[in-house]
């Protein structure tokens, strides 16, 4: 912590948990969409199920959605902007098994027709944590610059791809590893020290045994 | 990162090198983010600005907040101290404008800065900003002064709590208080110790105070609440830029903050379960913004 996390964030109110985090979290689930959004599905558990109307839960949510920060005055009035910008979206209320108090679900279609899947909770302080991205469970704060790298489960993929990013000078803030539920595959999820250009990502993308890789920038 | 463990250290620091506390924060917190103190500031009064801004967009007639509980007191309070009505003058009349119309932007949604939460960001905009009108300080020294707030802050952060769900409401609107306290009485020309002593009064005073928000909104009681929590922050600066000291250290009774809001009932930290959200009335104004379970 430092003086700017006493002093701020700068945020639309009320909550820094239920209002500025839901933003985040809708934010960071349009990061890793990576297109227009046409629709979203968005189910509420917790804390955040029994209150999110009288926190502008469902607002801020749908203004991540939108790409929108959460000091953006124009959360206030996203519904409108989702109207306006195509954007149709539905909320519901569930119980989301050991999961923290504050958690939403995210279905989100693209103008393409691709889906993703992301959980996340608002942990305080507007802070934020991405649980579970299209099944595979993950932990990423969306304060890094995040690669997550699906490859085959085979020796030497984790060498391969962090010397991509030792030749680029890039430091690795932390490293998590995990098996991917589907096929046994591997994932590792890279949080960075530094912003990386996209060519690094597609010198990744096109390492043999590499399935996908997917470049999240901090928000 | 925070170098200064405990006020005690900020205290014989800026005594040692002859400087405010908010001089040797801003350098510390530069060096630790590795950029300029030219930067840290310009940062901070970024932050300054926002709180202006709130405190104008939260002076409106009948406002309501998204949950419809609350809204219209600034403005109320605006007309009363407008007509010269209120008992203790235009400083404390303008800081109470100022903590409500903070607060009521932020239940209204719009934009304020967390200080040190949401919940509690009326405070320091209303400490700071209604003696600077009055005393005519310049907005240099106002800045400056928010630095010190914020390593006050991040003292109580690491000792202690500035989550009500922590610590209950002497956390947050406790620490914010503190730091009001500690900000003015830097920018009143007080010393280091003065600093450190208004702090010390600021948190006694609050100490215990639960959290206990009405259907868990940020708004019943947590508007009324920065009210009071101003109105603590110049008792507490008054009291320390007169030479007057505390018997318990600063760093003391943020200790003691910490053990009292380890032995609060969960049902009194931002659950909405005990306290006034337990009241007849806090529940039936629950069910009319949320419905029947």
């Amino acid at each position: 912590m430092d003086v700017f996390d006493i002093i701020g964030p700068i945020m639309i109110g009320p909550s820094s948990s239920h209002t500025a985090g839901a933003a985040r979290i809708g934010r960071y689930a349009l990061n890793i969409l990576g297109e227009t959004p046409v629709k979203a599905e968005i189910y509420f558990s917790g804390s955040f199920a029994k209150t999110y109307k009288g926190h502008g839960t469902d607002k801020a949510i749908i203004a991540g959605i939108l790409g929108m920060d959460t000091d953006d005055p124009g959360l206030k009035y996203s519904f409108e902007t989702a109207e306006e910008r195509g954007l149709e979206f539905n909320f519901h209320v569930c119980e989301i098994e050991n999961s923290h108090p504050n958690t939403a679900y995210i279905e989100l279609t693209g103008d393409t027709g691709k889906k993703v899947k992301v959980q996340g909770a608002s942990i305080g302080g507007g802070n934020i944590i991405i649980t579970n991205i299209n099944g595979t469970p993950v932990e990423i704060t969306g304060k890094f610059t995040t690669l997550i790298v699906l490859h085959k489960n085979i020796p030497g993929m984790i060498s391969d791809v962090t010397s991509i990013l030792a030749e680029h000078d890039i430091n690795i803030g932390r490293f998590d590893l995990r098996r991917s539920p589907k096929g046994g595959n591997g994932v590792m999820i890279i949080e960075l020290d530094s912003d990386i250009p996209d060519g690094i990502n597609e010198e990744i993308k096109k390492m043999d045994k590499v399935i996908s890789s997917t470049l999240l920038r901090a928000i | 990162m925070f170098k200064y463990d405990s006020i005690a250290d900020l205290v014989s620091a800026a005594e040692k090198e002859n400087v405010r506390i908010s001089d040797l924060v801003i350098k510390e917190q530069a060096e630790a983010r590795e950029c300029s103190v030219e930067e840290m500031y310009n940062k901070m009064h970024k932050s300054f600005k926002v709180m202006i801004e709130a405190v104008e967009k939260g002076i409106v007639k009948d406002s309501r907040s998204v949950s419809g509980l609350t809204g219209g007191s600034a403005w109320k309070m605006r007309e009363q101290v407008a007509a010269g009505k209120n008992i203790c003058g235009p400083v404390f009349g303008n800081a109470m404008i100022m903590a409500l119309a903070v607060s009521e932007t932020n239940a209204c949604m719009g934009k304020i800065v967390a200080a040190p939460t949401a919940g509690s960001c009326g405070i320091l905009p209303a400490a700071i900003l209604s003696v600077m009108d009055d005393r005519k300080i310049p907005e240099k020294d106002v800045v400056m002064g928010m630095f010190t707030a914020s390593a006050i802050g991040l003292v109580a952060a690491n000792k202690a709590s500035i989550a009500g769900a922590e610590g209950g409401c002497q956390a947050e609107c406790g620490v914010g208080s503190a730091m009001a306290a500690a900000a003015v009485t830097e920018m009143c020309g007080g010393t280091p110790q003065m600093v450190s002593d208004a702090c010390a009064i600021a948190i006694k005073n609050i100490l215990g105070l639960v959290c206990d928000p009405v259907a868990g909104l940020v708004e019943i009681p947590c508007i009324k609440r920065n009210a009071m929590g101003t109105a603590n922050a110049f008792t507490a600066a008054e009291l320390a830029l007169a030479g007057i000291t505390s018997a318990i250290p600063a760093d003391e009774t943020l200790w003691a903050m910490k053990k009292v809001g380890d032995s609060m009932s969960s049902a009194l930290k931002e659950t909405g379960e005990g306290g006034l959200a337990a009241t007849p009335t806090g529940k039936r104004l629950k069910v009319q913004v949320f419905g029947e379970e």
